[in-house]
């Protein structure tokens, strides 16, 4: 007895600032393992990219934190409260990957609705609808029916219904995917304007540039479990440097890429990770004294993608 | 637990839907039609001659007549409700999943089991709505063409709307987890067996056969359609065709137009514990189904 009102009280605890803390969440569908056990935390006010491959259950992640499904294993609190409680999501907004919304109902209509069911005050459904519409750019169409929508502008819809009633917590499931580059361009502005009123966003994506261009922080997951993750920097550990060299034998371009830490070798392309700029003459003198010939030389930071990719190698 | 607010939200929603697809209005379209064409035909039963030319029909022969050619058209409008019922609650719920559109809903402050006895309840209101509209212009139209009422009309009208009522929540029932197409033949299916097993059940208690006795039982039991359409068929046959019926003795009982009692007590009460059990089973399985 003593022993469940510690781990509650503890649990309580633990669970009494981040938007999202889960440890060891899985969900089998009969001998599938969708999530293999997922531990994380998200803080508030953060906007938090949670990426992977596809079929690496972030969906279901989703739906496992937003009470949709319940979870085969392991814990979890969204906003200080247990998995699947029924009142915290009236703090919670979600766009789901796979949306859709009323084709019989107009925009407004379908707004509407969903202040009734978040139960928003009948007083505020006109302006709070008003408000996500002007957000979303479909205040002009709002009185059409919802077939007569593009995808695109459907998608918009749904970030729409996600915002209603200005919630502490986004999901946002793959919240482009149908939008062009004018959309997803005013995606990103939604992702911080709600930062700057302090929501915190769960954005998940397999889209990095993107992901790169909006997150505070990130986590990588595989095959049901987190590979990696940090704030971005922590993620990206500084500059790399690509340099294009011929004239090397096998055992000399070992000793190069010894020499300099993190590197790969990629035919005629050497990859130095983590590598500080003032050592890169270093790299082209130490080429020139094994014999080699140097082509290009090219300083970049590391992207989030070719971050990933490492990753997911060094996991498989 | 249960939350009343958003149930009455997917109440809403459902019946807005039937609304906005027009399915609303091809119905009421449909059935006055339908009712025009049996005020024409009541119509012309007053003025039929007897055999051979013969004189007109007697003010007894006339409600004699209009009240069997009643039962068949109620019958006619029992099918089209029981079609109406299944044909909308089968993809009620297996649609909105499969469509995704649940998503957005249910991760809403709400329960899943309020979305079902939303739904149900919207359902429930359009088949009340209907058999009750239809049933009164229709017995209206009759009561106009040839004076006859017949004994029970609010009688009448509750048994063919709870009709109605049994094959949507059967209907519902397996659109928690069948495809609308899978969870609308079934329920259509058992409403002609159980029609074919009252039959078979009422010949066997007249010919004392007590393996036919049993399947009718069975089939009353599992899906009450059979049982409540003999109480709407009592409903509607004035006492003299009783009288004739239960003189007729046993012989009358394999007729699925007639009835010589009311619907027992049990039976009833076996239905609404029919009604409990397979809206609980409903929610049940809603609540496990993955979306």
């Amino acid at each position: 007895m003593v022993d469940l009102q510690e781990r509650q009280a503890a649990a309580a605890t633990a669970a009494a600032s981040p938007a999202i803390h889960c440890v060891e969440l899985s969900k089998h569908f009969g001998r599938t393992v969708a999530l293999a056990g997922l531990t994380m935390t998200v803080p508030r006010g953060e906007v938090f990219g949670f990426l992977g491959p596809n079929g690496a259950g972030k969906t279901t992640a989703v739906k496992l934190l937003l009470g949709l499904l319940e979870p085969t294993g392991g814990e979890g609190w969204v906003l200080g409260r247990p998995l699947g409680e029924v009142a915290v999501r009236r703090r919670v907004g979600y766009l789901p990957e796979l949306f859709r919304y009323q084709p019989w109902l107009n925009g407004g209509e379908v707004l509407r609705v969903h202040c009734e069911l978040a139960r928003l005050p009948r007083a505020a459904w006109k302006a709070e609808t008003g408000r996500v519409l002007e957000l979303v750019g479909l205040a002009d169409r709002a009185g059409d029916r919802v077939r007569t929508y593009s995808k695109g502008m459907q998608q918009r819809l749904g970030l729409a219904v996600a915002l209603l009633g200005t919630p502490e917590l986004v999901f946002l499931d793959e919240p482009t995917s149908a939008l062009d580059p004018v959309g997803r361009y005013d995606v990103r502005k939604v992702i911080h304007h709600l930062r700057d009123q302090g929501t915190a966003v769960f954005l998940n994506s397999h889209l990095l540039t993107e992901v790169e261009m909006v997150c505070d922080r990130v986590a990588m997951v595989d095959r049901g479990r987190v590979i990696a993750t940090g704030t971005l920097d922590e993620l990206l550990g500084g500059r790399s440097c690509r340099v294009r060299v011929t004239g090397l034998d096998v055992g000399q371009r070992r000793v190069l890429t010894q020499q300099f830490g993190r590197a790969d070798d990629d035919g005629e392309w050497i990859v130095f990770r983590g590598l500080e700029a003032e050592r890169v003459p270093d790299v082209v003198a130490e080429v020139v004294r094994l014999g080699g010939r140097v082509y290009a030389v090219e300083p970049r930071h590391e992207t989030l993608e070719d971050r990933f990719l490492q990753l997911l190698g060094e996991g498989r | 637990m249960l939350d009343f607010a958003p149930v009455l939200t997917f109440a809403k929603l459902t019946i807005w839907e039937a609304a906005r697809r027009k399915l609303l209005i091809a119905v009421v379209i449909l059935t006055l039609v339908v009712i025009g064409a049996t005020a024409w035909v009541f119509h012309e039963l007053r003025y039929a001659s007897g055999p051979g030319g013969g004189p007109e029909l007697s003010e007894v022969e006339l409600l004699l007549l209009a009240s069997q050619v009643l039962i068949f058209v109620v019958f006619l409008f029992a099918a089209v409700l029981a079609l109406m019922s299944v044909l909308v609650s089968a993809p009620s719920i297996s649609g909105d999943v499969e469509s995704h559109l649940v998503l957005a809903m249910l991760a809403r402050p709400v329960r899943r089991s309020e979305l079902v006895l939303g739904k149900w309840l919207g359902l429930a209101a359009l088949v009340v709505l209907y058999a009750a509209g239809a049933g009164i212009l229709e017995l209206l139209v009759v009561n106009l063409t040839t004076g006859y009422t017949p004994p029970s009309p609010a009688g009448l009208i509750a048994y063919v709307a709870a009709m109605g009522l049994v094959l949507l929540t059967f209907a519902l029932l397996l659109s928690t987890r069948l495809a609308g197409m899978t969870a609308a033949i079934i329920p259509l299916i058992g409403y002609f067996i159980a029609w074919v097993g009252g039959i078979m059940g009422g010949i066997g208690a007249a010919f004392d056969n007590q393996g036919l006795i049993v399947t009718g039982l069975v089939s009353k039991l599992l899906l009450p359609t059979d049982g409540l359409w003999r109480g709407a068929v009592y409903a509607m046959e004035p006492a003299t065709v009783v009288a004739t019926l239960r003189a007729a003795g046993r012989l009358s009982g394999g007729n699925p137009f007639a009835a010589t009692d009311p619907p027992a007590p049990a039976f009833l009460a076996w239905t609404v514990i029919w009604f409990v059990l397979m809206i609980g089973l409903t929610l049940w399985s809603f609540q496990r189904r993955e979306i």
